[in-house]
Protein backbone atom coordinates (compact mmCIF):
# COMPACT_ATOMS: atom_id res chain seq x y z
CA UNK A 1 0.00 0.00 0.00
CA UNK A 2 1.24 3.43 -0.84
CA UNK A 3 0.14 7.02 -0.63
CA UNK A 4 -0.36 9.13 -3.72
CA UNK A 5 1.12 12.62 -3.59
CA UNK A 6 -0.78 14.87 -5.91
CA UNK A 7 0.92 17.77 -7.72
CA UNK A 8 -0.40 20.27 -10.26
CA UNK A 9 0.68 21.23 -13.76
CA UNK A 10 4.14 22.47 -14.76
CA UNK A 11 6.03 21.60 -11.59
CA UNK A 12 9.51 22.78 -12.56
CA UNK A 13 12.92 21.59 -11.47
CA UNK A 14 13.42 24.66 -9.27
CA UNK A 15 10.34 23.54 -7.34
CA UNK A 16 11.51 19.94 -7.13
CA UNK A 17 14.82 21.13 -5.75
CA UNK A 18 15.86 24.79 -5.59
CA UNK A 19 19.16 25.69 -7.23
CA UNK A 20 20.85 26.52 -3.95
CA UNK A 21 20.80 22.82 -2.99
CA UNK A 22 22.59 21.76 -6.16
CA UNK A 23 25.99 22.26 -4.63
CA UNK A 24 25.91 18.73 -3.27
CA UNK A 25 25.57 15.27 -4.71
CA UNK A 26 24.84 13.79 -1.29
CA UNK A 27 21.66 11.83 -1.81
CA UNK A 28 20.17 12.23 1.66
CA UNK A 29 20.74 16.00 1.60
CA UNK A 30 19.04 16.18 -1.79
CA UNK A 31 16.17 14.07 -0.48
CA UNK A 32 15.61 16.37 2.48
CA UNK A 33 15.35 19.35 0.12
CA UNK A 34 12.86 17.69 -2.24
CA UNK A 35 9.90 20.07 -2.81
CA UNK A 36 11.18 22.07 0.17
CA UNK A 37 9.36 25.24 -0.89
CA UNK A 38 6.44 23.85 -2.85
CA UNK A 39 5.46 21.30 -0.19
CA UNK A 40 7.65 21.67 2.89
CA UNK A 41 6.01 18.70 4.62
CA UNK A 42 6.78 16.30 1.78
CA UNK A 43 10.32 15.18 2.59
CA UNK A 44 9.48 14.48 6.23
CA UNK A 45 6.30 12.51 5.53
CA UNK A 46 6.85 10.60 2.31
CA UNK A 47 7.30 6.86 2.71
CA UNK A 48 9.31 4.53 0.47
CA UNK A 49 6.99 3.14 -2.20
CA UNK A 50 4.73 6.19 -2.35
CA UNK A 51 3.91 7.56 -5.79
CA UNK A 52 3.75 11.07 -7.19
CA UNK A 53 0.79 11.77 -9.47
CA UNK A 54 1.36 15.09 -11.19
CA UNK A 55 -0.14 17.34 -13.83
CA UNK A 56 1.29 18.00 -17.26
CA UNK A 57 4.90 18.95 -18.03
CA UNK A 58 6.27 17.65 -14.74
CA UNK A 59 9.96 18.50 -14.36
CA UNK A 60 10.12 21.31 -16.90
CA UNK A 61 12.99 23.76 -16.62
CA UNK A 62 16.65 23.10 -16.03
CA UNK A 63 18.71 20.02 -16.88
CA UNK A 64 19.64 19.37 -13.24
CA UNK A 65 19.69 15.67 -12.43
CA UNK A 66 19.46 16.69 -8.81
CA UNK A 67 15.69 16.81 -9.39
CA UNK A 68 15.54 13.10 -10.19
CA UNK A 69 18.07 12.21 -7.51
CA UNK A 70 16.13 14.13 -4.88
CA UNK A 71 12.90 12.30 -5.71
CA UNK A 72 14.73 8.97 -5.77
CA UNK A 73 16.32 9.73 -2.42
CA UNK A 74 12.89 10.05 -0.83
CA UNK A 75 12.08 6.47 -1.87
CA UNK A 76 9.24 7.44 -4.21
CA UNK A 77 8.48 4.45 -6.43
CA UNK A 78 7.22 6.30 -9.48
CA UNK A 79 6.10 9.60 -10.95
CA UNK A 80 2.99 9.47 -13.10
CA UNK A 81 1.98 12.46 -15.22
CA UNK A 82 0.24 13.20 -18.53
CA UNK A 83 3.55 14.58 -19.82
CA UNK A 84 7.05 15.41 -18.60
CA UNK A 85 9.67 18.04 -19.24
CA UNK A 86 11.94 16.53 -21.86
CA UNK A 87 15.21 16.55 -19.97
CA UNK A 88 13.67 15.41 -16.68
CA UNK A 89 12.10 12.49 -18.54
CA UNK A 90 15.43 11.42 -20.03
CA UNK A 91 17.15 11.85 -16.68
CA UNK A 92 14.53 9.70 -14.97
CA UNK A 93 14.93 6.91 -17.53
CA UNK A 94 18.72 7.16 -17.43
CA UNK A 95 18.84 6.98 -13.65
CA UNK A 96 16.19 4.29 -13.20
CA UNK A 97 13.40 6.44 -11.69
CA UNK A 98 10.08 5.12 -12.98
CA UNK A 99 8.44 8.03 -14.84
CA UNK A 100 5.35 7.03 -16.77
CA UNK A 101 2.99 8.99 -18.95
CA UNK A 102 -0.67 8.48 -18.19
CA UNK A 103 -3.64 10.56 -19.27
CA UNK A 104 -6.40 9.41 -16.93
CA UNK A 105 -5.21 10.07 -13.38
CA UNK A 106 -7.67 12.85 -12.54
CA UNK A 107 -9.40 10.69 -9.91
CA UNK A 108 -6.25 10.36 -7.85
CA UNK A 109 -6.41 12.86 -4.97
CA UNK A 110 -3.64 13.89 -2.63
CA UNK A 111 -3.48 11.20 0.04
CA UNK A 112 -5.36 8.54 -1.94
CA UNK A 113 -4.14 5.14 -0.83
CA UNK A 114 -3.11 3.04 -3.78
CA UNK A 115 -1.34 -0.09 -4.92
CA UNK A 116 1.23 0.43 -7.66
CA UNK A 117 2.82 -2.21 -9.88
CA UNK A 118 5.82 -0.59 -11.60
CA UNK A 119 6.33 -3.50 -13.99
CA UNK A 120 2.91 -3.04 -15.54
CA UNK A 121 2.57 0.67 -14.86
CA UNK A 122 -0.65 -0.21 -13.07
CA UNK A 123 -2.17 1.89 -10.29
CA UNK A 124 -5.32 1.05 -8.32
CA UNK A 125 -7.04 2.67 -5.35
CA UNK A 126 -7.38 0.70 -2.14
CA UNK A 127 -10.80 1.99 -1.19
CA UNK A 128 -12.58 1.50 -4.51
CA UNK A 129 -12.37 0.14 -8.00
CA UNK A 130 -10.73 3.00 -9.82
CA UNK A 131 -7.50 2.17 -11.60
CA UNK A 132 -5.26 3.20 -14.45
CA UNK A 133 -2.53 1.79 -16.63
CA UNK A 134 0.24 4.11 -17.78
CA UNK A 135 1.51 4.18 -21.35
CA UNK A 136 4.50 1.90 -21.97
CA UNK A 137 7.89 3.57 -22.41
CA UNK A 138 9.17 4.20 -25.95
CA UNK A 139 11.30 1.34 -27.30
CA UNK A 140 14.76 2.75 -26.70
CA UNK A 141 13.77 4.01 -23.25
CA UNK A 142 12.46 0.54 -22.46
CA UNK A 143 15.82 -0.89 -23.39
CA UNK A 144 17.51 1.52 -20.97
CA UNK A 145 14.96 0.84 -18.24
CA UNK A 146 15.42 -2.89 -18.80
CA UNK A 147 19.06 -2.50 -17.88
CA UNK A 148 18.20 -0.38 -14.85
CA UNK A 149 19.69 2.77 -16.34
CA UNK A 150 21.78 4.03 -19.21
CA UNK A 151 25.12 3.50 -17.47
CA UNK A 152 24.26 -0.17 -16.99
CA UNK A 153 23.29 -0.38 -20.65
CA UNK A 154 26.60 1.13 -21.77
CA UNK A 155 28.50 -1.08 -19.34
CA UNK A 156 26.80 -4.16 -20.74
CA UNK A 157 27.25 -3.30 -24.41
CA UNK A 158 30.25 -0.96 -24.57
CA UNK A 159 28.33 1.83 -26.24
CA UNK A 160 24.82 2.96 -27.11
CA UNK A 161 24.98 1.69 -30.62
CA UNK A 162 26.48 -1.54 -29.34
CA UNK A 163 23.22 -2.10 -27.48
CA UNK A 164 21.25 -2.09 -30.70
CA UNK A 165 22.46 -5.17 -32.49
CA UNK A 166 20.78 -5.33 -35.85
CA UNK A 167 17.22 -4.66 -36.69
CA UNK A 168 16.35 -2.62 -33.62
CA UNK A 169 15.42 0.38 -35.70
CA UNK A 170 18.24 2.50 -34.40
CA UNK A 171 20.78 3.19 -37.10
CA UNK A 172 24.35 3.81 -36.12
CA UNK A 173 26.30 6.83 -37.23
CA UNK A 174 29.60 7.17 -38.98
CA UNK A 175 32.71 7.60 -36.93
CA UNK A 176 31.91 4.48 -34.96
CA UNK A 177 34.33 2.12 -36.60
CA UNK A 178 37.01 2.27 -33.99
CA UNK A 179 36.44 -1.23 -32.75
CA UNK A 180 35.56 -0.29 -29.20
CA UNK A 181 32.08 -1.68 -29.16
CA UNK A 182 30.75 -5.11 -29.83
CA UNK A 183 27.31 -5.68 -31.16
CA UNK A 184 24.85 -7.35 -28.90
CA UNK A 185 24.57 -10.90 -30.24
CA UNK A 186 20.83 -10.83 -29.65
CA UNK B 1 14.92 16.24 -47.66
CA UNK B 2 13.47 17.59 -44.46
CA UNK B 3 13.43 20.19 -41.74
CA UNK B 4 16.71 21.73 -40.69
CA UNK B 5 16.85 19.38 -37.68
CA UNK B 6 16.34 16.39 -39.97
CA UNK B 7 18.95 17.71 -42.41
CA UNK B 8 21.57 18.25 -39.70
CA UNK B 9 21.04 14.88 -38.02
CA UNK B 10 20.80 13.15 -41.39
CA UNK B 11 24.00 14.77 -42.66
CA UNK B 12 25.81 13.65 -39.53
CA UNK B 13 24.59 10.07 -39.99
CA UNK B 14 25.13 10.03 -43.73
CA UNK B 15 21.57 8.97 -44.45
CA UNK B 16 18.15 10.64 -44.48
CA UNK B 17 16.23 10.64 -41.21
CA UNK B 18 12.60 11.43 -40.43
CA UNK B 19 10.94 12.88 -37.38
CA UNK B 20 9.89 10.17 -34.97
CA UNK B 21 12.73 7.73 -35.47
CA UNK B 22 15.24 7.13 -32.71
CA UNK B 23 18.88 7.39 -33.71
CA UNK B 24 22.26 6.99 -32.10
CA UNK B 25 24.32 9.85 -33.43
CA UNK B 26 27.98 10.91 -33.05
CA UNK B 27 28.47 14.06 -31.00
CA UNK B 28 30.84 16.81 -32.11
CA UNK B 29 31.03 18.70 -28.84
CA UNK B 30 30.19 17.76 -25.25
CA UNK B 31 29.97 20.36 -22.47
CA UNK B 32 29.37 20.37 -18.74
CA UNK B 33 29.72 23.21 -16.23
CA UNK B 34 30.72 23.74 -12.61
CA UNK B 35 27.34 22.67 -11.22
CA UNK B 36 26.78 19.64 -13.45
CA UNK B 37 30.34 18.33 -13.86
CA UNK B 38 30.52 16.68 -10.40
CA UNK B 39 27.57 14.43 -11.29
CA UNK B 40 29.11 13.75 -14.71
CA UNK B 41 32.36 12.79 -13.00
CA UNK B 42 30.50 10.44 -10.65
CA UNK B 43 28.69 8.81 -13.57
CA UNK B 44 31.89 8.30 -15.56
CA UNK B 45 33.60 6.87 -12.51
CA UNK B 46 30.67 4.51 -11.97
CA UNK B 47 30.99 3.48 -15.59
CA UNK B 48 34.75 3.04 -15.23
CA UNK B 49 35.34 4.87 -18.48
CA UNK B 50 37.53 7.68 -19.79
CA UNK B 51 36.34 10.57 -21.93
CA UNK B 52 36.62 9.12 -25.42
CA UNK B 53 37.39 12.31 -27.34
CA UNK B 54 39.03 14.82 -24.97
CA UNK B 55 39.45 17.23 -27.88
CA UNK B 56 35.66 17.39 -28.30
CA UNK B 57 35.03 17.89 -24.59
CA UNK B 58 34.88 21.16 -22.69
CA UNK B 59 34.20 22.06 -19.09
CA UNK B 60 33.06 25.62 -18.35
CA UNK B 61 32.95 27.29 -14.93
CA UNK B 62 30.17 29.83 -15.26
CA UNK B 63 27.38 29.19 -12.76
CA UNK B 64 29.13 30.20 -9.54
CA UNK B 65 32.52 31.38 -10.70
CA UNK B 66 34.53 32.71 -8.98
CA UNK B 67 33.26 30.47 -6.19
CA UNK B 68 30.97 32.25 -3.74
CA UNK B 69 30.88 29.54 -1.08
CA UNK B 70 33.05 26.71 0.17
CA UNK B 71 30.65 24.20 -1.37
CA UNK B 72 30.98 25.91 -4.76
CA UNK B 73 34.76 25.92 -4.40
CA UNK B 74 34.64 22.18 -3.75
CA UNK B 75 32.63 21.73 -6.94
CA UNK B 76 35.34 23.61 -8.82
CA UNK B 77 37.98 21.36 -7.28
CA UNK B 78 36.07 18.32 -8.43
CA UNK B 79 35.67 19.86 -11.89
CA UNK B 80 39.37 20.59 -12.19
CA UNK B 81 40.26 17.06 -11.07
CA UNK B 82 37.87 15.71 -13.70
CA UNK B 83 39.47 17.83 -16.45
CA UNK B 84 42.92 16.63 -15.42
CA UNK B 85 42.02 12.97 -15.03
CA UNK B 86 40.36 12.80 -18.41
CA UNK B 87 42.87 15.08 -20.17
CA UNK B 88 40.01 17.28 -21.34
CA UNK B 89 41.39 19.78 -23.79
CA UNK B 90 39.63 22.86 -22.44
CA UNK B 91 38.55 24.28 -19.11
CA UNK B 92 37.00 27.67 -19.84
CA UNK B 93 36.36 30.26 -17.16
CA UNK B 94 35.75 33.33 -19.30
CA UNK B 95 31.95 33.44 -19.37
CA UNK B 96 28.71 31.58 -19.93
CA UNK B 97 29.18 28.28 -21.76
CA UNK B 98 26.64 28.99 -24.49
CA UNK B 99 28.43 32.25 -25.27
CA UNK B 100 32.08 31.21 -24.96
CA UNK B 101 31.86 27.91 -26.85
CA UNK B 102 30.96 29.73 -30.10
CA UNK B 103 33.46 32.50 -29.32
CA UNK B 104 36.25 29.92 -29.02
CA UNK B 105 35.30 28.44 -32.39
CA UNK B 106 34.09 25.16 -30.90
CA UNK B 107 30.69 25.16 -32.63
CA UNK B 108 30.15 24.94 -36.38
CA UNK B 109 27.01 24.73 -38.52
CA UNK B 110 25.87 21.13 -38.85
CA UNK B 111 27.44 20.04 -35.56
CA UNK B 112 25.68 17.93 -32.95
CA UNK B 113 26.25 19.55 -29.55
CA UNK B 114 25.26 18.05 -26.21
CA UNK B 115 25.54 20.07 -23.01
CA UNK B 116 24.67 19.44 -19.38
CA UNK B 117 22.63 22.64 -19.27
CA UNK B 118 19.16 23.27 -20.61
CA UNK B 119 20.17 26.47 -22.42
CA UNK B 120 22.61 24.55 -24.64
CA UNK B 121 19.93 25.13 -27.30
CA UNK B 122 21.36 28.67 -27.64
CA UNK B 123 24.02 27.32 -30.00
CA UNK B 124 21.37 26.37 -32.55
CA UNK B 125 21.83 29.98 -33.65
CA UNK B 126 24.85 28.74 -35.64
CA UNK B 127 22.97 26.04 -37.52
CA UNK B 128 24.07 23.32 -35.10
CA UNK B 129 21.71 20.82 -33.50
CA UNK B 130 22.42 21.68 -29.88
CA UNK B 131 20.48 20.22 -27.01
CA UNK B 132 20.60 20.16 -23.23
CA UNK B 133 20.69 16.92 -21.31
CA UNK B 134 21.27 15.70 -17.78
CA UNK B 135 24.63 14.77 -16.34
CA UNK B 136 24.27 11.03 -17.00
CA UNK B 137 23.38 11.55 -20.67
CA UNK B 138 26.37 13.86 -20.92
CA UNK B 139 28.60 11.30 -19.18
CA UNK B 140 27.52 8.74 -21.79
CA UNK B 141 28.32 11.25 -24.54
CA UNK B 142 31.76 11.85 -22.98
CA UNK B 143 32.42 8.12 -22.66
CA UNK B 144 31.14 6.93 -26.03
CA UNK B 145 31.22 9.99 -28.29
CA UNK B 146 27.58 9.41 -29.11
CA UNK B 147 24.08 10.08 -27.88
CA UNK B 148 20.61 8.77 -28.54
CA UNK B 149 17.73 10.94 -29.53
CA UNK B 150 14.38 10.86 -31.16
CA UNK B 151 14.49 12.95 -34.33
CA UNK B 152 12.10 15.77 -33.41
CA UNK B 153 9.14 17.17 -35.24
CA UNK B 154 9.55 20.86 -36.02
CA UNK B 155 7.57 24.02 -35.37
CA UNK B 156 8.43 26.72 -37.90
CA UNK B 157 8.50 30.27 -36.57
CA UNK B 158 8.48 32.50 -39.65
CA UNK B 159 9.63 36.05 -39.08
CA UNK B 160 8.52 38.86 -41.39
CA UNK B 161 8.98 42.63 -41.42
CA UNK B 162 11.27 44.61 -39.14
CA UNK B 163 11.45 45.79 -35.56
CA UNK B 164 10.19 49.23 -34.63
CA UNK B 165 12.49 51.35 -32.40
CA UNK B 166 13.26 49.91 -28.93
CA UNK B 167 11.73 46.54 -29.83
CA UNK B 168 14.18 43.65 -30.14
CA UNK B 169 14.66 39.88 -30.37
CA UNK B 170 13.78 39.45 -26.67
CA UNK B 171 10.36 41.02 -27.17
CA UNK B 172 9.92 38.79 -30.20
CA UNK B 173 10.76 35.57 -28.38
CA UNK B 174 8.54 36.49 -25.42
CA UNK B 175 5.69 36.84 -27.94
CA UNK B 176 6.59 33.50 -29.56
CA UNK B 177 6.66 31.76 -26.16
CA UNK B 178 3.32 33.35 -25.31
CA UNK B 179 1.77 31.95 -28.49
CA UNK B 180 3.28 28.47 -28.36
CA UNK B 181 3.10 28.01 -24.58
CA UNK B 182 5.61 26.76 -22.03
CA UNK B 183 5.22 23.15 -23.15
CA UNK B 184 3.90 23.74 -26.69
CA UNK B 185 7.16 22.66 -28.32
CA UNK B 186 7.89 19.74 -26.02
CA UNK B 187 10.16 17.11 -27.66
CA UNK B 188 10.21 19.29 -30.82
CA UNK B 189 12.61 21.54 -32.68
CA UNK B 190 11.79 25.22 -33.19
CA UNK B 191 13.16 26.43 -36.53
CA UNK B 192 13.31 30.16 -37.21
CA UNK B 193 12.83 31.18 -40.84
CA UNK B 194 11.43 34.06 -42.87
CA UNK B 195 12.41 37.19 -44.73
CA UNK B 196 13.37 39.01 -41.51
CA UNK B 197 15.98 36.44 -40.56
CA UNK B 198 18.91 37.73 -42.67
CA UNK B 199 18.57 41.03 -40.80
CA UNK B 200 18.74 39.43 -37.37
CA UNK B 201 22.23 39.52 -35.89
CA UNK B 202 23.92 36.44 -34.42
CA UNK B 203 23.18 37.72 -30.91
CA UNK B 204 19.49 38.09 -31.79
CA UNK B 205 19.43 34.54 -33.13
CA UNK B 206 21.07 33.29 -29.94
CA UNK B 207 18.32 34.97 -27.90
CA UNK B 208 15.66 33.27 -30.05
CA UNK B 209 17.26 29.81 -29.86
CA UNK B 210 18.05 30.23 -26.14
CA UNK B 211 14.41 30.52 -25.18
CA UNK B 212 13.26 27.60 -27.34
CA UNK B 213 13.74 25.53 -24.21
CA UNK B 214 11.18 27.70 -22.41
CA UNK B 215 8.64 26.17 -24.80
CA UNK B 216 9.89 22.69 -23.90
CA UNK B 217 11.83 22.31 -27.14
CA UNK B 218 14.68 19.89 -27.71
CA UNK B 219 16.37 22.42 -29.99
CA UNK B 220 16.05 25.89 -31.44
CA UNK B 221 17.74 26.27 -34.78
CA UNK B 222 18.54 28.82 -37.49
CA UNK B 223 20.09 27.88 -40.83
CA UNK B 224 23.63 29.24 -41.10
CA UNK B 225 24.06 32.01 -43.68
CA UNK B 226 26.65 34.59 -44.72
CA UNK B 227 26.22 36.39 -41.41
CA UNK B 228 27.09 33.16 -39.58
CA UNK B 229 30.10 32.61 -41.79
CA UNK B 230 31.31 36.16 -41.15
CA UNK B 231 30.87 35.79 -37.36
CA UNK B 232 32.76 32.49 -37.31
CA UNK B 233 35.57 33.77 -39.51
CA UNK B 234 38.84 33.77 -37.62
CA UNK B 235 37.33 31.66 -34.84
CA UNK B 236 37.38 28.24 -36.48
CA UNK B 237 39.16 26.90 -39.51
CA UNK B 238 37.02 23.86 -40.30
CA UNK B 239 35.15 23.78 -43.62
CA UNK B 240 31.57 24.88 -42.92
CA UNK B 241 28.48 22.86 -43.87
CA UNK B 242 25.74 25.35 -44.59
CA UNK B 243 22.68 23.12 -44.44
CA UNK B 244 19.18 24.30 -45.27
CA UNK B 245 15.77 22.78 -44.77
CA UNK B 246 14.84 20.92 -47.95
CA UNK B 247 11.15 20.75 -48.78
CA UNK B 248 10.39 20.51 -45.06
CA UNK B 249 7.23 19.25 -43.46
CA UNK B 250 6.48 21.32 -40.35
CA UNK B 251 4.04 20.25 -37.68
CA UNK B 252 2.97 23.86 -37.20
CA UNK B 253 3.91 27.27 -38.58
CA UNK B 254 3.67 30.44 -36.55
CA UNK B 255 4.11 33.71 -38.46
CA UNK B 256 5.24 36.79 -36.55
CA UNK B 257 5.17 40.29 -38.03
CA UNK B 258 8.03 42.12 -36.34
CA UNK B 259 6.45 45.52 -37.04
CA UNK B 260 3.45 44.62 -34.91
CA UNK B 261 5.49 43.85 -31.78
CA UNK B 262 5.94 46.14 -28.82
CA UNK B 263 8.08 45.89 -25.68
CA UNK B 264 7.00 42.84 -23.69
CA UNK B 265 7.10 41.82 -20.04
CA UNK B 266 6.37 38.50 -18.37
CA UNK B 267 5.14 38.45 -14.78
CA UNK B 268 5.90 35.38 -12.64
CA UNK B 269 5.71 32.47 -12.37
CA UNK B 270 5.37 31.13 -15.93
CA UNK B 271 7.28 32.23 -19.01
CA UNK B 272 4.38 32.12 -21.43
CA UNK B 273 2.33 34.93 -19.84
CA UNK B 274 3.90 37.77 -21.83
CA UNK B 275 2.05 41.05 -22.23
CA UNK B 276 2.87 44.60 -23.37
CA UNK B 277 5.09 46.52 -20.94
CA UNK B 278 2.62 49.39 -20.92
CA UNK B 279 0.10 47.19 -19.10
CA UNK B 280 2.42 46.90 -16.11
CA UNK B 281 4.06 50.31 -16.41
CA UNK B 282 4.61 52.00 -13.06
CA UNK B 283 5.00 48.84 -10.99
CA UNK B 284 7.76 49.44 -8.44
CA UNK B 285 10.94 47.39 -8.63
CA UNK B 286 13.69 46.48 -6.13
CA UNK B 287 16.38 45.26 -8.49
CA UNK B 288 17.22 45.28 -12.19
CA UNK B 289 19.55 42.72 -13.74
CA UNK B 290 20.94 42.86 -17.28
CA UNK B 291 22.87 39.81 -18.47
CA UNK B 292 22.68 35.99 -18.91
CA UNK B 293 22.89 33.66 -21.91
CA UNK B 294 19.65 35.25 -23.08
CA UNK B 295 20.74 38.90 -23.07
CA UNK B 296 24.30 39.46 -21.87
CA UNK B 297 25.85 40.27 -25.24
CA UNK B 298 27.46 43.38 -26.69
CA UNK B 299 24.29 44.69 -28.38
CA UNK B 300 22.46 44.34 -25.06
CA UNK B 301 25.15 46.36 -23.29
CA UNK B 302 25.04 48.93 -26.11
CA UNK B 303 21.29 49.37 -25.59
CA UNK B 304 21.59 49.66 -21.82
CA UNK B 305 24.49 52.10 -22.08
CA UNK B 306 22.67 54.25 -24.63
CA UNK B 307 19.72 54.66 -22.29
CA UNK B 308 21.66 55.05 -19.04
CA UNK B 309 24.60 57.19 -20.20
CA UNK B 310 24.65 60.42 -18.25
CA UNK B 311 21.82 59.37 -15.94
CA UNK B 312 21.62 57.72 -12.52
CA UNK B 313 19.73 54.52 -11.86
CA UNK B 314 16.85 54.85 -9.40
CA UNK B 315 17.09 51.28 -8.16
CA UNK B 316 19.95 48.84 -7.54
CA UNK B 317 21.04 47.53 -10.92
CA UNK B 318 23.44 44.75 -11.82
CA UNK B 319 24.96 44.08 -15.24
CA UNK B 320 26.93 40.95 -16.07
CA UNK B 321 28.56 40.47 -19.48
CA UNK B 322 28.04 37.00 -20.93
CA UNK B 323 31.76 36.63 -21.62
CA UNK B 324 35.16 38.24 -21.26
CA UNK B 325 35.06 39.02 -25.00
CA UNK B 326 31.80 40.93 -24.52
CA UNK B 327 33.23 42.63 -21.42
CA UNK B 328 36.38 43.79 -23.21
CA UNK B 329 34.45 45.06 -26.22
CA UNK B 330 32.01 46.88 -23.95
CA UNK B 331 34.96 48.45 -22.13
CA UNK B 332 36.58 49.62 -25.36
CA UNK B 333 33.31 51.09 -26.61
CA UNK B 334 32.68 52.97 -23.38
CA UNK B 335 29.53 51.04 -22.41
CA UNK B 336 30.97 49.87 -19.11
CA UNK B 337 31.98 53.41 -18.19
CA UNK B 338 28.45 54.64 -19.00
CA UNK B 339 26.89 51.92 -16.86
CA UNK B 340 29.25 52.26 -13.91
CA UNK B 341 28.85 56.03 -14.12
CA UNK B 342 25.09 55.54 -13.89
CA UNK B 343 25.51 53.56 -10.68
CA UNK B 344 25.26 50.05 -12.13
CA UNK B 345 27.21 47.25 -10.42
CA UNK B 346 29.07 45.55 -13.27
CA UNK B 347 30.12 42.04 -12.26
CA UNK B 348 32.58 39.60 -13.82
CA UNK B 349 31.31 37.43 -16.73
CA UNK B 350 29.16 34.39 -15.99
CA UNK B 351 25.59 33.43 -15.16
CA UNK B 352 25.44 36.06 -12.42
CA UNK B 353 22.35 36.26 -10.20
CA UNK B 354 20.19 34.22 -12.63
CA UNK B 355 20.59 31.21 -10.32
CA UNK B 356 19.97 33.01 -7.07
CA UNK B 357 23.31 32.08 -5.59
CA UNK B 358 25.50 35.18 -5.80
CA UNK B 359 25.90 38.73 -7.15
CA UNK B 360 22.36 39.89 -6.37
CA UNK B 361 20.25 37.38 -4.47
CA UNK B 362 16.67 38.55 -3.79
CA UNK B 363 15.21 38.87 -0.30
CA UNK B 364 11.63 38.10 0.80
CA UNK B 365 9.01 39.85 -1.30
CA UNK B 366 11.51 41.66 -3.51
CA UNK B 367 10.68 42.26 -7.16
CA UNK B 368 13.32 41.99 -9.90
CA UNK B 369 13.10 43.07 -13.51
CA UNK B 370 15.62 41.10 -15.54
CA UNK B 371 16.73 40.11 -19.02
CA UNK B 372 16.82 36.44 -17.98
CA UNK B 373 14.81 33.63 -19.57
CA UNK B 374 13.06 32.17 -16.51
CA UNK B 375 10.76 33.68 -13.92
CA UNK B 376 10.22 30.56 -11.82
CA UNK B 377 9.31 31.26 -8.21
CA UNK B 378 12.37 31.59 -6.01
CA UNK B 379 14.89 31.22 -8.81
CA UNK B 380 16.80 34.37 -7.82
CA UNK B 381 16.51 33.92 -4.09
CA UNK B 382 13.74 33.91 -1.53
CA UNK B 383 10.66 31.95 -2.64
CA UNK B 384 8.46 35.01 -2.10
CA UNK B 385 10.55 37.17 -4.44
CA UNK B 386 9.33 37.89 -7.97
CA UNK B 387 11.02 37.84 -11.36
CA UNK B 388 9.73 39.86 -14.34
CA UNK B 389 11.29 39.12 -17.73
CA UNK B 390 12.01 41.93 -20.18
CA UNK B 391 14.38 43.11 -22.94
CA UNK B 392 17.61 45.00 -22.17
CA UNK B 393 15.95 48.27 -23.28
CA UNK B 394 13.02 47.79 -20.92
CA UNK B 395 15.40 46.73 -18.12
CA UNK B 396 17.50 49.88 -18.57
CA UNK B 397 14.43 52.14 -18.77
CA UNK B 398 13.08 50.49 -15.63
CA UNK B 399 16.43 50.97 -13.87
CA UNK B 400 16.30 54.66 -14.64
CA UNK B 401 12.84 55.17 -13.15
CA UNK B 402 12.75 52.43 -10.49
CA UNK B 403 9.41 51.43 -11.93
CA UNK B 404 8.53 49.24 -14.90
CA UNK B 405 8.94 51.55 -17.87
CA UNK B 406 8.35 51.23 -21.60
CA UNK B 407 11.67 52.28 -23.17
CA UNK B 408 9.82 54.19 -25.92
CA UNK B 409 8.74 56.69 -23.28
CA UNK B 410 12.34 57.76 -22.73
CA UNK B 411 13.39 58.30 -26.32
Amino acid sequence: MARAWRFGDSVNTDQIIPGRFNVTTDRSELGRACFVELRPEFAGSVQPGDVIVAGSDFGCGSSREHAVLAIQATGVAAVLAPSFGRIFYRNAINLGLTALECADADWVADGTEVVFDPGRGFLREIAGARQLTARPLPAFAQRIAGHGGVLELVRAHGSLQGSCGSGCGVEVGMNNNEGESENDPR
Amino acid sequence: MGTLAEEVIGARLGRPVKAGETVVVPVDLVMSHDTTTPLVADALAALGRQVRHPDRAVVVFDHISPAATIAAAQQHQKGRAFVEEHRIARLLTDGISHQVLPEHGLVAPGDIVVGADSHTVTMGAFGAFATGMGSTDVAVAYATGETWLRVPETIEVRLEGQFTPWVCAKDLILEVVRRIGSDGARYQSVEYTGSALPELQIGDRMTLCNMAVEMGAKAGIVAADQLTVAWLQGRLDRPLRLLQAQDPSYRRTEVVQLDSLEPMVVAPPTVDAGRPVRELAGLSVDQVFIGTCTNGRLADFATAAALLHGHQVAVRTIAVPASREVYLAALRLGYIESLVGAGVAVESPGCGPCLGRHKGVLGPGERAVTTMSRNFRGRMGDPTSEIYLVSPATAAATAMRGRITDPRELS
